[in-house]
């Protein structure tokens, strides 16, 4: 198993405190490896929420490479994050010549560019860099995308984020998912870490998602180019939200009706049944299996934690208006706010997804025998 | 035989034949039953002359020798009579005093099955055991990161749908705009394949019919069954069981009037219709129904005279070609119903399918394709057909489905697959090697006329007489004195029994592949085969 933690929080929250409460966790985790994923940034990167970052690890062959096609693109680096490194990493963790969090201002061409088609040319920008990266073996694209960072490495998650000093004020985020990693494979592909990006919207899960070869085939053939990679088959989580979100039109609620729909009698019975029945017709080859509990966050930062039909991954939401923090376990959830409201703590079951919208306000639990939100 | 008796190039003797008859003078009682029960007429009781030597020491000069006469069992030699195998004589013997056994070697009898150039012809299966679907193993066992599900208390769903799917984006626009969405049904995913009511005996057809209204109404589980080209009984077209029921129809349109004059009284719509297009017993040829079988209820529910030969034409002959049928006849069909009954071709399996595939990709009415393979099963056909024309479905299917994935339409037009399903016995193994190979669902014919029938065909030439009405379990005969041997409730009860069994035998093998959520249609990723060829050709891991 891996372990989860996600922290949406009003004021900025340093990476060392989800990375911390991993430690507490740390019976569930194999510290074979950490995913950061930042979002709602503070510091510096606050006042340039509309541009651009880009997150990766590269080596200095790589760096020129980027350089020269990025200048080529016509973008300009705006503001970047240097992590010092000392000279010998500590054991456990690879030698990496630079971890890459760099912001761009847009290429004048694109300042006109419909929204849309803004964001379509950011997944090619990093596709693009990521291909030119297993070309050379120079460069590892995590994500570029507006107010994002992403950190992922091999090793343990504490020590990893002592190595790269994430403590750092700069890289307070209200939004912070990390998951310390299990390692199911000898040859760790960072691009196998979770969380998974995707035009704003990210995914992380514990556990293992056994339908993941049709999934796999039928989002390839969505002629969406950002459905790609697929090296983890957690991957498919932010993809299949993705598309139920763009592609459908539809909210976080009906995520869950993607992919674990209810079955026949419940959608007798089901206000929505009909819809319903149609939406698990329609996306019958989106549907999960296996024990999975997935945590995510769409691009308006709204947070939300659902779990597969069966609930068989331990998953719990708590906190406090201002504050809240999914977590594997509840010992990661009382490491960060120990002083929480114990009883409203809420551990999702096979029906629910819990969901924390940017107010930041309560836990909203859509439960999938309630009527959806009305459809616009 | 005698001395001097003329010896022809078909005159056989026992050894030429595929089944010899042992029989024991010692136990046999000479009640008669086995020679009154054999189907061909294959034994006959016999005179025996025997010689006897019986010296008498004290009379020297007195002749001892003498012939003795015994009453027994003869089998007959003749081409025309030849022994089945079917082993009813064994079957009613009160003492077990006779039994066929298979010859010891390759028969002579097939070299004379043609007398007055009439190549052999029989019904049953291409005898030929064995075949790539029983080597298929499921191999991605859920051992890391999952726990065991539990085949009998967690929640399944296995269920299927057959119907045009629209693509998600469209589908849910339709829904919002109350635009037309095609019909679809969903079903369990192993089908009762298209046997003909003319085909099967009146217990038989009455027992299926039975068993699926129970599996529906007691059990939960939306078995549906076609009805094979021969029409529908009058009453089951005006009863709310016609929903369990694909209405099939075939290049005869045998039933057809009877089936479009009762649509107006029709209480519920069935399921769907099947156009089939080709059978993969006997692929390029039309069904046939011998006149043996013609009796008056049959004649009545086909609309044909009593007591004639029923060849259905190999094609439809009102079309040009195949994609002009499937076009028009997809939509008269949806037209006839309202467009609210799914409606799909059945084709036999063949190295084109991907081309009719690639036709109904286009057409937004197709509600599917069934493939019925090399292996699938027949009432009537010349052997030729059956043993040697078809293609293996495994091959077809996993082309038609990647070619689909492809085109990203694996969810839109589900495949069916039949023909030698579980012919070995291993029916949920190979019904779920299929559907990870990309089948939506499975059509069962010959499996279903064993475990609920008890039928005594096999692949190795026995029994295989579904031809000549003389069916000895009383299945496949329109013979009274036949098929009341055949109780329908009996049927019924072996037919639930086999279903529920299959059901209990999936989950055994989709939970320890971590499947519950959803029936794991496409999930190659779990198959594995200790063939390398066949790995390659099918797209699943070898492993040895």
């Amino acid at each position: 198993m891996c372990r989860l933690v996600a922290i949406t929080s009003e004021t900025p929250v340093s990476p060392m405190t989800a990375l911390n409460a991993l430690d507490v966790m740390r019976e569930g985790h194999d510290g074979s490896g950490i995913g950061l994923f930042l979002r709602d940034l503070g510091g510096p990167l606050e006042e340039m929420k509309n541009e651009p970052i880009l997150s990766g690890i590269f080596t200095e062959e790589g760096i020129r490479r980027l350089d020269s096609y990025m200048i080529d693109m016509g973008f300009l680096t705006k503001y970047k994050i240097s992590i010092r490194l000392p000279k010998v990493p500590p054991p456990g963790v690879p030698r990496r010549d630079m971890y890459l969090v760099r912001a761009y201002e847009y290429p004048e061409e694109w300042e006109d560019l419909p929204q849309a088609e803004k964001e379509a040319r950011l997944v090619t920008v990093r596709l693009a860099l990521q291909e030119m990266g297993r070309e050379k073996g120079d460069m590892i694209v995590f994500s570029f995308w507006p107010d994002t960072i992403m950190i992922k490495e091999i090793g343990d998650p504490l020590t990893v984020g002592k190595y790269l000093e994430l403590g750092r004020e700069n890289l307070n985020a209200r939004i912070i998912m990390a998951q310390g990693r299990q390692n199911t494979n000898y040859a760790i592909d960072l691009y196998a870490c979770h969380p998974f990006f995707i035009q704003g919207f990210s995914t992380m899960t514990n556990g293992e998602n056994t339908a993941f070869v049709p999934i796999r085939e039928y989002l390839s053939s969505r002629g969406e180019p950002g459905y790609t990679g697929f090296y983890s088959d957690s991957e498919v989580f932010v993809h299949i939200l993705h598309y139920t979100l763009k592609h459908l039109g539809m909210g976080v609620e009906a995520y869950k009706h993607v992919i674990t729909p209810l079955q026949d009698g419940d959608l007798e019975a089901h206000p929505n049944g009909e819809f319903l029945k149609h939406m698990k017709r329609t996306c019958r080859k989106l549907i999960i299996d296996g024990p999975n509990c997935v945590i995510g966050v769409l691009p308006d930062n709204t947070m939300f934690m659902a779990q597969d039909r069966k609930k068989l991954r331990p998953g719990v939401v708590g906190g406090k208006p201002g504050t809240y923090v999914f977590s594997s376990e509840i010992c990661g959830l009382d490491y960060i706010l120990p002083d929480r409201d114990k009883h409203s703590d809420f551990q999702p079951m096979h029906l629910d997804t819990a969901v924390v919208r940017p107010d930041r306000r309560e836990v909203d639990i859509c439960q999938q025998m309630q009527r959806l939100p009305r459809l616009h | 035989m005698s001395a001097d008796a003329k010896i022809t190039p078909s005159t056989l003797n026992l050894k030429d034949l595929p089944w010899q008859i042992a029989w024991s003078r010692e136990k046999c009682t000479l009640c008669g039953q086995c020679t009154a029960v054999c189907p061909v007429n294959a034994i006959e009781p016999g005179v025996f002359r025997k010689r006897s030597v019986d010296v008498d020491i004290n009379a020297p000069y007195q002749s001892g020798s003498g012939f003795k006469v015994y009453h027994g069992i003869r089998q007959r030699t003749a081409p025309a009579y030849h022994c089945v195998g079917c082993g009813m004589c064994a079957m009613v013997c009160p003492n077990d005093a006779i039994m066929p056994y298979r010859s010891d070697e390759a028969d002579k009898l097939r070299f004379h099955l043609d007398q007055g150039g009439q190549p052999e012809r029989r019904g049953g299966r291409r005898n030929a055991p064995g075949g790539v679907l029983d080597q298929i193993k499921f191999t991605r066992i859920s051992m890391l990161t999952d726990p065991a599900l539990d085949a009998g208390r967690h929640e399944f769903d296995m269920r299927t749908l057959l119907g045009r799917i629209l693509p998600p984006e469209q589908n849910m626009q339709q829904v919002l705009e109350n635009g037309w969405i095609p019909p679809v049904r969903e079903i369990y995913p192993l089908i009762i394949g298209g046997m003909s009511f003319g085909a099967l005996s009146p217990p038989m057809w009455e027992g299926l019919q039975m068993g699926v209204a129970y599996l529906n109404e007691e059990m939960g589980m939306p078995v549906r069954i076609s009805t094979g080209e021969g029409g529908c009984p009058p009453r089951l077209l005006r009863s709310r069981f016609l929903r369990y029921v694909i209405l099939q129809i075939a290049s005869g349109y045998f039933g057809w009037d009877e089936i479009i004059h009762a649509i107006p009284e029709m209480k519920v719509d069935p399921c769907a219709i099947e156009i089939k297009y080709g059978q993969g017993a006997k692929p390029g040829d039309g069904g046939l129904l011998m006149w043996h079988k013609v009796n008056q209820l049959i004649a009545a529910i086909r609309g044909v005279p009593m007591g004639v030969n029923l060849p259905s034409p190999p094609t439809h002959q009102t079309k040009y070609s195949i994609e002009e049928a499937v076009a028009k006849m997809i939509q008269s069909m949806y037209m006839a119903w309202g467009f609210r009954v799914p409606v799909y071709p059945k084709i036999s399996g063949t190295s084109t399918a991907l081309a009719v595939l690639n036709n109904l990709s286009r057409n937004p009415y197709a509600a599917g394709l069934a493939i019925d393979g090399e292996d699938g099963g027949t009432g009537a056909a010349y052997n030729v057909s059956m043993d040697h024309m078809g293609h293996p479905v495994a091959s077809c299917l996993r082309d038609c489905y990647l070619n689909l994935v492809s085109l990203g339409q694996q969810n839109e037009i589900p495949l069916f697959v039949g023909g030698g399903i579980g012919k070995n016995g291993n029916l949920a193994a190979n019904a779920a090697a299929l559907m990870m190979l990309g089948a939506s669902g499975v059509q069962v014919g010959k499996y279903v006329m064993q475990a609920a029938a008890g039928c005594l065909g096999s692949e190795t030439r026995r029994c295989n007489i579904c031809n000549i009405g003389l069916c000895p379990k009383g299945i496949t005969s329109q013979d009274p004195r036949l098929y009341r041997r055949l109780d329908p409730e009996d049927v019924a009860r072996r037919l639930v029994d086999m279903y529920v069994s299959f059901d209990t035998e999936l989950r055994k093998i989709v939970a320890p592949l971590g499947r519950s959520t959803s029936l794991p249609i496409g999930m190659s990723d779990a198959l594995a085969i200790s063939d390398k060829a066949a790995a390659d050709r099918l797209q699943i891991k070898y492993v040895v």
